[in-house]
């Protein structure tokens, strides 16, 4: 792919050699923290383990910091791309690759293997890895660590250093700087202290994001999760009302107003690691047409998928009888096709010319969902759904979805497929925010007239694998369900033609023939349809 | 079934091709001696800086061309038989058409210097240069330096290029400050101290006298008329402007000066042969247009309305508002409407510059009627379609400053100067 001619051997092309004496001491600076939790993975009995996990997560992120400091702050304020396609690690060279297996394993081994980082199984005493973050954990929250706590330190603490390095990079544009500034106050707060303070007030409350919606947050609706949400009086209930009505009333009214980038990458934790830790990555997505097919098919199996599952759920649950509870399973069944139905009356009659023939695929997916669910209704025991265990049917999403897709893919492939393949291709929650945004939202990204030289670098900068050029250079304003509205694209367009806004809906989808600047009789014959 | 032939797979053919088969399904070749594919050629810079791949460049993927029914062919046009409708290539190749499109684009000039066509000197407008100068200046340990000679839109893109891998470049403009044949003193000074900030030696007011071979007949350095001044150096960039790239048309009978002659129609004075973009050349500039105009969004539209034309729509190249656009390394440039280096008759220049040194604008405006004329920005991204609406509807330049906020295309959150600039307007007509 490289251009260029002198190929050398050594493992790091010429250029990505070419770094200053100050970040090779910041790369040794950041490589000894890492090596610190090497050795503790590997069981080294450190004498004070508060100590050392300070100094190894202090150096993790002093390491980024100067590191940054000196690629930006030594230049004058710009597009930093220079040699992004040339460097081994960004452009999927052989460091892409090793980094690439390194976080595969990780997260194969995390959600897999939790005893190999240390996890003491059944009450004992945790050991290697996982027991080097007691310290931090009982200081937060007075109980040891899991591997969950573990990998919960490093992702924020991958969101904040990546995110300054990031705010550095982009420090002449005020919307990255407050996004970015956005993602790690969320992560920080919201996904890593509240839940353990809530832990501190009450031990019973399970683990819960406030951020995290359902879909993303496929567990909030598990049994043992509700039960334990209603055993926890009011806070309990409140925080499951709370569940739901992000889910019915505050994400359609945001994502109306602001598109879903208000969530996807200002609030979500997975979109503030994949701005951050993986904006080095961004450009791998592909923008091929082919991708853009297997992306739609694939995320709308995986949103049907998740409705189903939780549907499942939690009928298993409920009982038949309406004096016991007064949701019954027969009940709940006919609330949600009932839902599901009005949504899609209402789509296919304001929305229909929109769709055009997409309102097929449209109809197959809603009958395939509310033929599953009748057959379910019909089918189903408390025990059983789809004649399968309805906790089987949980644990294949859970393992599939939320841990190999999510985990294992989505982050562990950041240097082969891009930072946002999960956000793409997988994530339900994407989904329907993205459905939203296409249909009902006054977001766009604003195609400055007929300003476009079809340069390509924000197709490129895409980490979503939009052509976004495909668009600016018909002069046609992108209304796209997949666009998270990060504003990189705009950002590095050397010609000012893209701006992401909120406007009115009406004309938010021109589609031109003859762009801005040629002759107006001309513009009138072709443009008008 | 008519057999449609286009020399170039530039945005102006492209645009031409797309055009043609959405009208028609016409048969269509486009010949190009450059690349297999069509390329955004203003991105080349990107792939030499490392921001894109070379395939990136390429706006339409390669099944798009077998799709739409465009045949692309690969050969170079040595001589076009207009009596017989044939082409002739250089490697004995022909090819039948019953219309032709010529649309080869620009070369750079040479202006005759001793040494211009060593190894190591080179132009930056086809991908073959930038294939040259990965050859000659890799890194900064090959080429130690390099001389640019030209002040204008490609020189500093070739400087911020060889910038980008840390190569030492020294820029040799003709005139006493960057650019200011087309930019008002006040913004061609701003991006002078902008390239010097940059730490590329801007040499203004210097001209070359010649260039010097090594004994490899490769170039060793270079040598200032004005000073006697040699520079050593292993790249020399020649970015002195381009010209029409029509060699292989002046034996036949096609008119040509500079470029291909063709009247408002784009028509040549041959018959069925048309001629748009950079190398078309009207007998007389449109609406104080130059006949002559190797710009991105010209190539385009001529393309758009050619294609009217060749599938029975007869119709003149009637473009509308001027604009154009350009990056000077950090510097975003837009321009809307016509701003002159200096006011014509009865013309005045409004001029705002930030204080931090990468922002002004200025507004051009009629000192009889106070009608706007037209706006430069820099470092402040503003709207096509208002600003070509304001031009229609000839409004006043006051009315221009007052609503300048409606113009404003920056990203959101960024920090605005409509304020500042109409506080600065005002007070302005109050010393004048």
């Amino acid at each position: 792919m490289s251009n260029k001619i002198n190929h050398s051997m050594s493992l790091a092309k010429p250029d990505a050699a070419d770094i200053s004496n100050k970040q090779k001491v910041a790369l040794a600076i950041g490589i000894l923290g890492l090596f610190i939790l090497a050795l503790a993975l590997f069981n080294t009995n450190f004498p004070n383990k508060g100590l050392f996990l300070t100094l190894s997560l202090g150096f993790i992120a002093i390491g980024t910091i100067i590191y940054s400091r000196d690629a930006y702050l030594t230049k004058l304020e710009g597009i930093k791309n220079d040699g992004v396609w040339f460097k081994s690690i960004s452009s999927r060279g052989i460091w892409g690759w090793i980094l690439g297996v390194v976080l595969t394993a990780f997260y194969i081994v995390l959600y897999f293997y939790p005893q190999y980082l240390g996890l003491g199984k059944d009450g004992a005493e945790n050991t290697g890895l996982i027991s080097f973050f007691d310290p931090l954990s009982n200081l937060l929250s007075g109980r040891n660590a899991s591997q969950w706590f573990v990998y919960g330190t490093l992702y924020t603490v991958a969101i904040l250093a990546f995110g300054y390095k990031f705010m550095l990079k982009y420090r002449h544009n005020r919307y990255q700087q407050l996004r970015t500034a956005s993602v790690m106050f969320f992560q920080l707060g919201f996904a890593f202290l509240i839940p353990e303070f809530m832990y501190v007030m009450n031990s019973d409350l399970p683990y819960y994001d406030l951020k995290s919606v359902w879909p993303l947050n496929y567990y909030i609706f598990d049994e043992w999760s509700v039960k334990a949400f209603l055993a926890n009086g009011n806070i309990g209930l409140g925080f499951l009302l709370f569940g739901i009505i992000s889910i019915f009333l505050i994400t359609p009214i945001l994502t109306y107003k602001y598109g879903k980038r208000w969530y996807c990458s200002w609030v979500c934790g997975c979109g503030g690691l994949a701005e951050t830790a993986g904006d080095s990555f961004r450009q791998l997505s592909s923008k091929k047409m082919s991708a853009w097919k297997l992306e739609r098919w694939l995320i709308h199996t995986v949103l049907v998928f998740s409705v189903v599952m939780t549907v499942a759920m939690v009928y298993t649950y409920l009982g038949y009888d309406h004096n016991t509870f007064w949701l019954t399973k027969g009940l709940f069944i006919v609330l949600v096709i009932g839902f599901l139905t009005i949504v899609f009356a209402g789509v296919m009659y304001f929305k229909r010319h929109e769709l055009g023939k997409d309102a097929k695929y449209g109809a197959i997916g809603y009958f395939v969902v509310i033929a599953l669910l009748v057959t379910m209704h019909f089918t189903g025991t408390s025990e059983n759904v789809f004649f399968l265990k309805g906790s089987d049917l949980r644990s294949a999403y859970g393992i599939y979805i939320g841990s190999i897709f999510s985990g294992v893919i989505g982050t562990g492939f950041y240097p082969i497929l891009g930072s946002r393949s999960w956000c793409r291709f997988g994530c339900p929650m994407a989904a329907i925010l993205g459905f939203q945004q296409r249909l009902f939202s006054k977001f766009r990204i604003t195609t400055n007239g007929g300003q476009c030289i079809s340069c390509g670098n924000c197709s490129n900068s895409c980490e979503m694998g939009i052509d976004v050029r495909a668009y600016a250079q018909k002069g046609e304003n992108i209304v796209r369900s997949s666009c998270v509205g990060c504003g990189i694209c705009s950002a590095v367009c050397p010609r000012g033609v893209l701006k992401l806004e909120n406007d009115t809906m009406k004309g938010r989808i021109n589609p031109t023939e003859i762009l801005l600047g040629n002759d107006v009789d001309l513009m009138d014959l072709v443009n008008k349809k | 079934m008519e057999h449609i032939v286009i020399i170039g797979n530039g945005i102006s053919g492209v645009t031409a091709a797309r055009h043609i088969r959405k009208l028609s399904d016409k048969k269509i070749t486009i010949v190009s001696a450059e690349t297999d594919y069509f390329f955004s050629r203003t991105a080349l810079m990107y792939v030499y800086m490392g921001h894109l791949t070379f395939q990136h460049t390429q706006p339409y993927e390669n099944w798009f061309w077998e799709k739409n029914k465009i045949d692309l062919k690969k050969g170079y046009v040595k001589n076009i038989e207009t009596k017989s409708k044939t082409l002739q290539f250089a490697d004995g190749d022909s090819l039948p058409y019953d219309k032709l499109i010529i649309a080869t684009g620009s070369k750079p000039n040479k202006f005759g210097w001793p040494g211009q066509d060593l190894d190591g000197v080179m132009g930056m407008y086809h991908k073959q240069d930038l294939d040259n100068l990965e050859t000659y200046a890799p890194n900064n340990k090959v080429c130690k330096r390099a001389v640019i000679v030209g002040g204008g839109l490609i020189g500093i893109e070739l400087a911020e290029m060889l910038n980008s891998r840390n190569i030492p470049v020294t820029f040799l403009v003709r005139e006493d400050s960057f650019w200011n044949g087309v930019l008002p003193e006040g913004e061609s000074t701003m991006i002078n101290r902008h390239i010097k900030n940059h730490h590329i030696d801007l040499r203004l007011g210097n001209n070359l006298k010649e260039i010097i071979s090594d004994e490899n007949g490769k170039v060793k350095s270079i040598i200032i008329q004005e000073t006697g001044e040699e520079i050593a150096c292993d790249v020399v960039g020649l970015t002195a402007g381009v010209s029409p790239n029509i060699d292989f048309i002046k034996e036949s009978d096609i008119e040509t000066g500079r470029g291909v002659k063709v009247n408002r129609f784009l028509e040549t004075n041959i018959q069925d042969i048309y001629a748009i973009g950079d190398c078309a050349e009207q007998h007389e500039g449109i609406n104080g247009r130059r006949p002559i105009e190797a710009v991105w969004y010209t190539g385009r539209m001529m393309g758009e309305t050619v294609a009217q034309t060749i599938c029975g729509n007869r119709m003149q190249y009637n473009p509308g508002h001027w604009f154009n656009s350009a990056k000077f390394l950090d510097i975003e440039y837009q321009t809307y409407g016509w701003v002159f280096a200096n006011p014509r008759e009865h013309e005045a220049h409004f001029h705002w510059k930030h204080a931090d040194d990468t922002k002004c604008i200025t507004v051009c405006y009629n000192t009889n009627t106070n009608a706007f004329l037209g706006i430069n920005t820099f470092g402040i991204r503003m709207r096509h379609d208002i600003f070509d609406r304001w031009l229609t509807e000839k409004r006043d330049v006051h009315y221009i400053i007052e609503h300048l906020s409606e113009a404003n295309f920056d990203p959101e959150f960024y920090k605005t100067y409509e304020s500042d600039i109409y506080s600065a307007f005002k007070n302005e007509l109050q010393t004048v």
